[in-house]
Parts: structure tokens; sequence; C-alpha cells
């Protein structure tokens, strides 16, 4: 069921999507972070705007994984603790080679995304009895909290972070096998969670958003739904932090859990780009991130003044986002069926 | 739908034309671009403002000196800095970008051994010689890099000294150095971690006995919780190192609390300007330092470390005392245009083997490179704070004034 | 951490005093800033994450003052009737429009001025951490065991008296009165004749003002950054949380309970767990509160 239009959106997203590294090789990392930003704003979007439970800790993942998959990636092959690999004087530097670099990224990646499962269904226990600021607020207690206790774990190098195994094979190799990293992960998150939207699921998660109690007393498992959204969300989220520890190259309290900047981007993208629409996320991270490059390059001392100025701007006074303005001008275009008759209705409100 | 795709064509159309900048390349005109990734936001901003005026200072001297000889033609040096925002992903990200799009062949470091950690593997992997002045951290040179050089001395080396003049003090009473009890405190990040590693292997060697050990939150500024803890175990000595803040914080609560320690050593003291702040009680703290003002070395580009200092100071007035982040910055522009000379080309890699072999005496001290890359020739230098705020060089125990006793 | 037991209840309980002191002072500058917080949510339903950045400003105003030898009770009045002014057009630029909307957008709103004013300040004043030294006395008692910075005794009763007089302002005076009916019921508000929209700018501009106030105090007793925003915005949203809404002698309560918290934590487990340690009482009081009412079947909005 798959429309001519949308046909055509992802034949051109593919298209740049695997072309893009190509044509403009210098810009291959700085695409490959675009891909990641999509796949942030997506995950996020599956419990901010289709269910309505902003989380403003899904970064929490991201660093788990991150950390996760860094143990794996050294402790496989090395025998001494993780923290060893880079902490104070006489760093050791074992020699990894290419099989144990990318069976170690395999295994590290899947880890990852198996630790942040973990983790996301052990917070469902108690996150989810929260509402609205509360869950947005708690969820950013956790991230906070994980990140302070994580600096304080000598295994895996306490504050003095994690140098990551080097990446065997020269640069451009390096750029483009990431590059391919992020935007598989990323197809698969996207393509997951579109089936999932057109699924019952999409419609119980909608329902929550609505209304909670409604959707409870009309027998919807909500804790189940929930659950499984979380979840995805950090299967993904740790995935990615796995992958992001490798581009870094240096893993750190600051690299794993970025709270103030893309745990917070997050949600600007969504909301730059319509929450609770599925391509919303992914044209808000993509107008996102190349804003935010561009101010980076041209306004260097201003670039975060910048960025201040158009979150405002754009939540003050532009808040349904792209695809929301989109959707009120033109409805038929995404299938939406305006009821223009009936003006009765509104005299009686 | 087509809304969709065009809106999103022409995302990545801007994507494109938006970020293509102008593509710079190593050598522009008569001007070599050296490229920089810098701290000018965040957690780093102070030092990474400090170090980018020492970059900028040191270009403008050997510009107006004639610049750098290459083939026979004179030629300008010129910076390009990007914000990293103290994060090392995006530090990482933009060396890359420094190199891959806007072609930069030569790179000099960021500031702090965090942020040249992230940046090292990047100008490693393109073969890009870069060389750094605020990376401390002793891991980075073990690493096996071939083309990281550093200038100032490694980071273990800081307040190991300390330890050093505590045991000397033992001895001269014909007592034991292992009857000494440390208490230590240390920000949690790269590099107050390192510092910790060569004050803790010191203490091992003598066999001392750690008594306090604290490792302070990044983003808080107090510590009146260690320093209870020091008031109520009384060691014989006391050492921090948090950077600038952590100074600026421990300077004003040991001043609030009144804490009496014969010894008190800690980093970053020039940089937060605890003498000026707090006269009375920054007394008697023993402030390691890469570089003095009264050094006795000098060079032809920029004279003595006096002159130096005040050719700094006339260009930069907001300063009293010149951090030696700013001096070790300027030392690394100009190993730069030695080697460019030496080398006589613009071959990053005769350009590397040409600065692995500098050996040369500069305002800042001797500089000569290990196999590993890091300046063996210049030592760290330990000053105490006098009564009148002023810095007197500490090179033996008999130096220094001992006990440290104010009154508050 | 067996030591620093041992340190703090056998061989010197006398340290307790200075551990509890140093709690109460942090918690009297973050009560401020979590009533203001409190204030601004109840009455509006803004959550203000800038709140720490209004508290730097202050900071910042109040060192520019001090700098001109401008003395403290004069610091402090221009300081708040200045910021109250900078509230009060925060709200007409950019408040106002966000009043009604969803929850997340005042959050995101707000990140996005706390960016902004963070850059800003960091591009006048750089970004070393400063400092108001107001070259006031430090007492000891019990032998120096205990030590009472003056200037941390004066910041507290500064707080005591800002926050008395805000009480007071809310019980007694009009627009105090019209401030909590708003909160309570905005429509019936407008029904009975109160002009909503003045009063959320009056809300408004009071919290800038207390944020303002906090920003002088904590000048004087710490230091100040550009970038130290943060740290304040998550402390009082953790109080506020913890105390909930309209409730000030619980957010005070709250105030000095995560400051005690923070310096046990640091004393007895270690330094390093003393920001983990705010945050985590807030996660454990969100837990504690979602399960009591979960046995209501309820929860916790």
């Amino acid at each position: 069921m798959i429309k001519k239009n949308t046909l055509i959106t992802y034949a051109g997203l593919g298209l740049f999507g695997v072309f893009g590294p190509m044509i403009f090789p210098d810009y291959t990392l700085s695409m490959a972070y675009l891909w990641m930003m999509v796949l942030m704003a997506s995950t996020w979007d599956t419990l901010g705007g289709q269910m309505g439970y902003n989380s403003l800790g899904n970064i929490t993942f991201f660093g788990v994984g991150m950390y996760v998959s860094a143990i794996v990636q050294i402790a496989f092959f090395y025998d001494g603790g993780v923290g060893e690999y880079t902490s104070a004087m006489g760093a050791v530097k074992p020699e990894f080679t290419d099989s144990e670099y990318f069976y170690g990224l395999f295994f590290g990646i899947i880890a990852a995304a198996l630790a942040a499962l973990v983790l996301s269904l052990v917070l469902s226990t108690f996150m989810f009895g929260l509402r609205g600021p509360y869950f947005a607020i708690g969820s950013l207690g956790i991230a906070v909290m994980v990140a302070e206790l994580t600096i304080t774990i000598d295994y895996v190098g306490g504050a003095s972070g994690i140098s990551m195994p080097l990446f065997p094979g020269d640069i451009e190799f390096r750029s483009t096998f990431f590059y391919i990293l992020c935007f598989i992960l990323t197809i698969m998150a996207h393509f997951l969670l579109r089936w999932m939207y057109s699924t019952q699921f999409g419609l119980a998660i909608n329902a929550i958003r609505d209304d909670e109690d409604k959707a409870e007393a009309m027998g919807i498992p909500t804790l189940v739904y929930k659950r499984i959204g979380w979840g995805v969300a950090a299967v993904f989220m740790g995935a990615i932090g796995a992958v992001a520890g490798n581009m870094a190259g240096f893993i750190d309290k600051e690299v794993a859990y970025p709270i103030p900047t893309f745990g917070i981007f997050m949600v600007a993208m969504v909301l730059l780009g319509g929450k609770g629409t599925l391509w919303g996320p992914v044209l808000g991270a993509i107008i996102f991130h190349v804003v935010k490059e561009a101010t980076w390059t041209y306004l260097l001392n201003l670039q975060w003044i910048a960025l201040g100025l158009i979150l405002i701007v754009n939540i003050v006074y532009f808040q349904q986002g792209l695809m929301g303005w989109l959707q009120t001008k033109y409805p038929e275009k995404f299938g939406i069926v305006v009821d223009d008759g009936n003006s009765s209705d509104k005299a009686e409100a | 739908m087509k809304l969709k795709a065009l809106a999103l064509a022409t995302g990545a159309a801007a994507l494109a034309v938006s970020v293509a900048g102008t593509a710079l390349a190593k050598v522009e005109g008569d001007t070599i671009i050296l490229g920089s990734s810098i701290s000018l936001t965040g957690k780093y901003a102070t030092n990474g403002l400090h170090t980018q005026r020492g970059y900028d200072y040191a270009v403008k001297v050997i510009n107006e000196a004639g610049g750098v000889k290459v083939g026979g033609k004179s030629y300008k040096l010129a910076v390009k800095y990007y914000d990293d925002e103290s994060t090392p992903a995006r530090g990482a990200q933009l060396a890359e970008r420094l190199i891959q799009q806007d072609g930069v062949e030569y790179m000099l470091g960021p500031y702090s051994s965090g942020m040249t950690k992230a940046i090292a593997p990047v100008s490693e992997k393109f073969g890009v010689p870069m060389v750094e002045a605020e990376g401390a951290s002793r891991s980075l040179f073990t690493q096996g890099y071939k083309y990281l050089f550093a200038v100032l001395s490694t980071s273990e080396q800081y307040l190991s000294t300390a330890i050093d003049l505590a045991a000397a003090e033992r001895k001269k009473n014909f007592k034991s150095p292992s009857e000494v009890r440390v208490a230590m405190a240390f920000e949690g990040d790269p590099f107050s971690m390192d510092v910790r590693a060569g004050v803790v292997d010191k203490i091992n060697e003598y066999g001392m006995k750690i008594i306090i050990d604290d490792q302070l939150p990044a983003d808080l500024s107090d510590m009146s919780t260690t320093l209870t803890k020091v008031k109520a175990l009384r060691p014989d000595i006391l050492v921090i190192s948090g950077h600038s803040k952590g100074a600026a914080t421990a300077a004003r609560q040991i001043d609030e609390m009144k804490v009496n320690v014969p010894m008190i050593a800690l980093t970053h003291c020039e940089a937060a300007k605890v003498q000026e702040k707090f006269p009375n009680a920054s007394t008697g703290f023993l402030c390691p330092t890469q570089w003095v003002e009264t050094l006795s070395k000098s060079d032809a580009m920029f004279g003595s470390a006096a002159e130096w200092n005040e050719g700094f100071k006339a260009d930069n007035p907001s300063y009293t005392s010149v951090p030696y982040q700013s001096a070790q910055a300027s030392a690394a522009v100009y190993v730069f245009k030695e080697a460019f000379e030496a080398a006589n080309s613009f071959d990053k890699d005769a350009l590397r083997d040409a600065i692995a072999a500098v050996e040369m005496e500069t305002f800042y001290g001797d500089i000569k490179f290990s196999e590993a890359g890091n300046n063996i020739a210049k030592p760290m230098f330990m000053r105490q704070i006098g009564a009148d705020g002023s810095y007197s060089l500490v090179e033996t125990f008999a130096d220094m004034s001992y006990p440290r006793n104010v009154t508050y | 951490m067996l030591d620093n037991l041992q340190l703090l209840f056998v061989w010197a309980p006398i340290l307790n005093v200075q551990v509890i002191l140093e709690g109460i002072f942090v918690g009297a500058v973050f009560a401020l800033s979590a009533y203001g917080l409190a204030l601004v949510w109840g009455v509006m339903n803004i959550k203000n994450l800038a709140q720490g950045d209004f508290v730097i400003m202050g900071g910042y105003m109040a060192l520019a003052l001090s700098q001109a030898n401008v003395p403290l009770p004069l610091i402090l009045l221009i300081v708040v009737a200045t910021m109250f002014v900078y509230g009060w057009v925060i709200y007409i630029g950019m408040i106002r429009r966000i009043i009604d909307q969803d929850m997340f957008v005042s959050l995101l709103a707000t990140f996005g001025l706390s960016l902004l004013m963070q850059q800003v300040m960091n591009l006048i004043f750089g970004p070393e951490v400063k400092i108001i030294d107001l070259h006031m006395v430090n007492w000891d008692f019990f032998g120096n065991m205990v030590t009472v910075p003056s200037s941390k005794v004066l910041s507290l009763f500064l707080a005591a008296a800002i926050a008395f007089s805000v009480v007071l302002f809310m019980k007694k005076s009009r627009t105090g009165q019209a401030i909590r009916a708003t909160a309570q019921d905005p429509r019936a508000a407008r029904v009975l004749g109160i002009n909503t929209d003045r009063i959320y700018a009056i809300t408004f501009a009071f919290n800038s003002a207390l944020c303002g106030a906090a920003g002088v105090l904590v000048a004087i007793i710490w230091v100040i950054q550009p970038f130290y925003g943060v740290t304040y915005s998550v402390r009082s949203f953790a109080i506020v949380t913890a105390a909930g809404l309209g409730n000030l002698p619980g957010v005070i309560g709250a105030a000095f309970g995560i400051g005690l918290v923070e310096k046990y934590t640091g004393m007895i487990i270690g330094t390093a767990y003393e920001v983990a340690a705010p945050v985590s009482m807030l996660v454990l009081v969100l837990i504690w509160r979602q399960y009591s009412m979960r046995r209501n079947r309820q929860v916790l909005r």
C-alpha cells in the first residue's frame, strides 16, 4: 500500500543516502551524523510525539550503549580492565587484528542494543507511573544520574575515559564504513517504526496520547505498549551510541552523555519537523543538522546564539512544525479529510 | 507528497551548498594555513582563549619578523579556528573537517588532554603533523602516534615534585618519607586523573600514606566536604588539581574554612589568579608551572622569556600575569616555523620528520622531542606564592618556606 | 566509606555541624530559585529551563555593580528591579505566546532562551569563573573545627528575608491574591475581573527578580560562570518536583533536604557522588510518590 509520492520520496532519499558520500566525500562524516540525528529524532518521536510521553533522557541509552560496546570491543581480546586501555600514565595499547576489531564492533553493537533494551525495561517498571512533566524531569534525572555514576566506575576508566581501538584501514574507508553503519541503522529504525505505526501498536499509542485513561478503560494494555515503544527506541539509541563511540575515538562522560546538547536537540528536531508524524522527525532532523552545520561554519562566535534564536522562533511562532504546517495547508496531499460542512457545530461550542 | 520530496531534496541541496564553504588549501597564495579546533565555549573556554591568544601572538610576531621562508620565498602564517565547544566528539569532527574539507595539512593542538585524545587519532590517520601545547596526558604518548608532538611537559610531572618536596622535608629531619600523610582532591576529568596518577606513583615510591582521596565532580564548585575532612584528619600535604575553576574554589574555601596544612600544592594557580583574589589564603601555595617569565632561556624570535611576556601583555592588556598556557601555545607555532624552514618544503611527511628532529632553545624552554613525541628537554617548575603575592621559584626544599602558617 | 562514617560519628562528631551548615547554606540559595520556578510552573504552567541562567545573570549584574563599588543593599535593589523588567520583557516577547501550550513547548522555548542567555553572557563577560569578594570575616568555632564565613550567614539571612517578604506579598497584597487566584483557576479569575495576562507578566517578572536575588547571593558565596546555569536549573527542578507545586514550606524543606543530602553523601560516600546525589534523590522521590499513588490506582501527573 505504498503510495506513489512516498515511493518518490524514498527513492530520492535512498539515492542521496547511497550516492551522497560518493558525490561529496568530504562530507561523509557530517552526513553520517545527519543520519544519526534522523534516528535519534525518529526514535524519540515514538514515545514523545506518538505516545505523548516526552522523555528528556533517551540519551541515557546512547551513553550506556557506547560504554557497553567499548567494554565488549576491548574486553573480548584484552585481559586487563577496559579502563586500563586508556587511563592515566602507561595507557596500554594492545594491537587488535582486523578481524578482532570487526568482530568486536559487531558484537559490541549488538551488546549495546541489548543492554539498552534491558535498561529500558528496568526503567519502565517505575517510570511509566509518571505523567507529563514528571516523566520528562524524571527521565532527565535518570540521564544525569547514570552519567555521574558511570564516571565513578574504575573498570570503565572512571573519569579518564576510554580510548577506542583504532580503526584498521585508511581514513576514507573509515568514514564510509561508519557512514554505512549509521545509514543502515537509520533505515532499519525508520522502516520498523513505519510498520509498527501501521499496526495495532500505532493505534494504541496514539490512543494513549489522546487520552490514556480512556484507553486503559477500553482494555488496551498500555504498559505493554509503552514498554515496547521505549524498548524499540532504546535498542536503536544503544546501537547508534556504540557506533558514535567508535566514530569519536575517545569516550568520556561528555561524549557518551551529551545531555544539554543532543539530549535536547532530538526534541527540538522533532518539534521543528512536526511531532507525531512519521516524516516530521526526519524532516526536522535534516533541517536542524543543515542549519547547525551552516551556522557553525559561518557564524563562528555566534552559532549558539543563532541556534537559540531559531529554537525560540520556531517554538513560539511556528509550533506545529513543518509537517504540521504542511498538513494544515495541503491536507489532501496527506490523505487527511477535512470536514467542511456543519459550520453550525462551531456555534454550539 | 511531491512537496515532501521537494522539501527533502532542497534540504539535501542546501546541505551541500551551504556547507561547501571555501575550500582552503594548505597554502593559499603566500599564506600557510594552520588548522586548530579549539575550545572557545564550554568548560575549557577559559584556557582555550589563553591558548588562542598565544597562537595569535606568535603568528603576529613571526609574520612581522618576515614570516616563514620556504624555497626562497617568504610566507605568512595564519590559523583557521573552529570552536570545538569543549566536546571531544565535536573536536574530532572539526579536525576532520579542517583536514578534509578545508584542506589543512598542519594542525595546532586543542586545549586539554581529553580533546587531544579525541583529535590525535584523526590527524594521525591523515598523516597530518600536529604540534600541540595543551594536552599533557602521558597516555597520549603511549599510543604510538607518529604525527603528534607536544611542547609541554607531560601531566604526571605536574604535582609529583610536590611529593618530592614533602619527602625531602622528612629526610631533612632524619625521618622516613613514608611517614608523610597525603590528602588529595582531583577533579573527575582526564587531565586531573593523569596528574593524580603521577602523584600516586610518587607516593607509592616513597611508601607514603593516602588519607584522603577525593574525586571532585566536574560540574561542582564546592570543596567544603573535602576540606572538612582535611581539618579533621590533619594531613601533612594537600594536593589539589581541578583546572582554573578548581584552583579558584580551593583558594576561596581554604580561606573561608581557615584550613592550615603544612604544605599545599595545586595546579592552575596563575590561570585562576589566586594570588590576586585571595592574597592571604594563597600564601604558601605550591604551584607547578610549565614556564616562568623569569626563565633564563631565550630565542631569536621572541627574545627572552621576560621579553615574550612583555610583548604578549602589550598585545593583550587585560593580562596582569600571563598563564603558561599562552606561552606554550606560542612555542608550538614557533616549532612549526623552524620545522618549515628546516624541511624547506610543504610536504607533510617531510615536515613531520623536521619537527621530530627539532632541537631548539626558546623563550619557553628547551624543546626536543622523544620518539613518542613529547618534549623531554624541558622540566616542570614549581613555584611558591609568597605573602606579597609574588611567585618564587622552588628548586629544592631549601628554596621554599615551610610550613605554611597563615593567620586568617 | 566506613572511614568517613567513623570520622563523622565517632572520631569528630563536631564535623556534623559543619556539614549541616554547608547543606543549609547550599539549600537556602536553591530554595529561592526553586520557589520562583514553582511559582511560574504553578501559575502559568511554564517549566522554565532557563531558571539557572536568570540566576547567573543576576550574579553578573551584581558583579558589575560591585566592581563599580556600589554597596551591597543597593546592588540587591538594582538587580531585583532590573531583573523584574527583564522578566517582563521576556514575557511579552516570548512567554505570552506559549502559555496555553503543550508542556514541552515551554521547556524547549526556555531551553532556547537559556542557550541565548548563556552565550550572550559568555560574549560579554568571558568564560572565566568570577566571584564577588566582600572581604568579610570568617568565624570559627570549636577550635577551628567549624568555620562559618559571615558572607554565607549574610546570604542565609538575606534569603530568609526575601522569602519572608515574598510570602507576605503573596498572602496580603492584592496582587499576591490575584496571582494565587489565577493559579487556582484562571477562568474564574478572569470572570472576576482579574487581568490574567497582567498577572502572568507580573508572575514571570517576579520569578526573574527572585532569581536575580539568588544570583547576587551565589556571586557572593560561590562562583559564577556563564555555563553554570544548568546546574541550578536541574536542582530547582529536582526541588520543585520533590516538593510539589504551590507548597512553599515544602519547597524550602526540600531545598534544605537536598542540600543536606548532597553534603552528607559527599562526606560519607565520596565527593564524586555529590552531583549524582540530589538527582538520585529526585528519581527516588518520584518513584516513591508514584508507588504510593499506585496503590490508589492513581498516577503522578
